[in-house]
């Protein structure tokens, strides 16, 4: 009994282990990368490795949602306003290593099922932590508490989240429109070469801003000289 | 296992997502580190609500998912709004929106 519990210790500890480290190398990636798409692709990782995290603390269905929520949806839209924006062009790439990204690619797929499979492998019957798991103060098991916490004590806020996100779609789709009469043509705001030199300022020329003023004073002081 | 290891590892994604909130200007990348914040503070919540037995984390957790799933949206609305007044916009051309 005590060895069998020295012995899950053991195996959360590994798989503790290698999920902090795909936590922390792909934090690091998000933030360090210079391509945005990298950065979303090392998001996935982390979200990954917070979803084993997930598994090996018995939170189940949390995992899932994770994995479908997070990886599925969130990623999958940044990734539609990177390509639809095109600012992964922004930064060149460098050049393509095929071989290097393919063995990147196989490997971090191998070590993620091997993660995933590690207690099966070892005994299928096996607890999977030596701690024990949540236990709530109503019958049932991991998903069936967390449903009933959710529609006893939460219902009020359950009920709030559809209003979120109702409003949430709402936005977007008002944000993402084309405003009335005054059609957006994007060949009028050419890509700004020089970040630097406040050349900003001519793009919003139009719109009235005070910047216009400045440059109308600076035209005139050319004029008068 | 103990939950502070959970919660330093915690901690670490926290303090990243934090520093690269503060250090890019790609608001893209910028939203990418709140959602690492976001996963950081789920971490710590799951590793709690294992420590004291009580599911009310995990209930948390969930509605965390869904405001970052509304945030999302909301955030990625507007970063294409903006970015089709001005295309290449980072966050610090977003002082045009000063008042």
């Amino acid at each position: 009994m005590l060895a069998a519990i020295q012995w899950n210790f053991g195996v959360e500890s590994v798989t503790f282990a290698i999920a902090a480290f795909i936590c922390v190398g792909g934090a690091l990636g998000v933030v360090m990368a210079r391509n945005p798409v990298h950065s979303a692709l090392s998001l996935v990782a982390t979200l990954f490795g917070v979803a084993v995290l997930f598994v090996i603390q018995e939170a189940y269905f949390l995992a899932a949602i994770q994995v479908i929520v997070y990886a599925g949806a969130i990623v999958v839209l940044f990734l539609f306003v990177i390509m639809l924006l095109g600012v992964d062009r922004v930064e060149n790439f460098v050049e393509e290593r095929k071989p290097l990204s393919l063995a990147v690619g196989i490997g971090f797929g191998a070590a993620l099922a091997g993660l995933a499979a590690l207690p099966l492998l070892v005994d299928a019957n096996t607890k999977f932590t030596g701690q024990k798991a949540v236990k709530g103060t109503l019958d049932g098991d991991e998903l069936t508490r967390l449903g009933r916490s959710l529609f006893t004590d939460y219902v009020f806020a359950f009920e709030l989240t559809s209003a979120l996100l109702i409003i949430a779609v709402v936005g977007a789709v008002v944000l993402s429109r084309k405003p009335e009469g005054d059609p957006i043509d994007l060949d009028e705001f050419p890509p700004i070469e020089d970040d630097d030199d406040l050349s900003v300022d001519e793009t919003f020329d139009e719109d009235g801003l005070d910047v216009v003023d400045e440059a109308g004073d600076e035209a005139a002081a050319e004029v008068a000289r | 296992m103990a939950t502070t290891s959970y919660l330093v590892l915690a901690a670490i994604i926290f303090g990243i997502g934090a520093a690269g909130l503060l250090i890019r200007r790609n608001p893209l990348v910028m939203f990418m580190c709140v959602e690492l914040m976001l996963n950081a503070v789920n971490l710590t919540f799951v590793a709690f609500s294992r420590q004291l037995g009580d599911v009310g984390g995990q209930s948390i957790v969930f509605f965390v998912l869904v405001v970052a799933a509304a945030e999302v949206v909301v955030g990625l609305g507007l970063i294409v709004a903006v970015m089709r007044r001005r295309q290449g916009a980072d966050a610090d051309d977003l002082r045009l929106l000063r008042g």
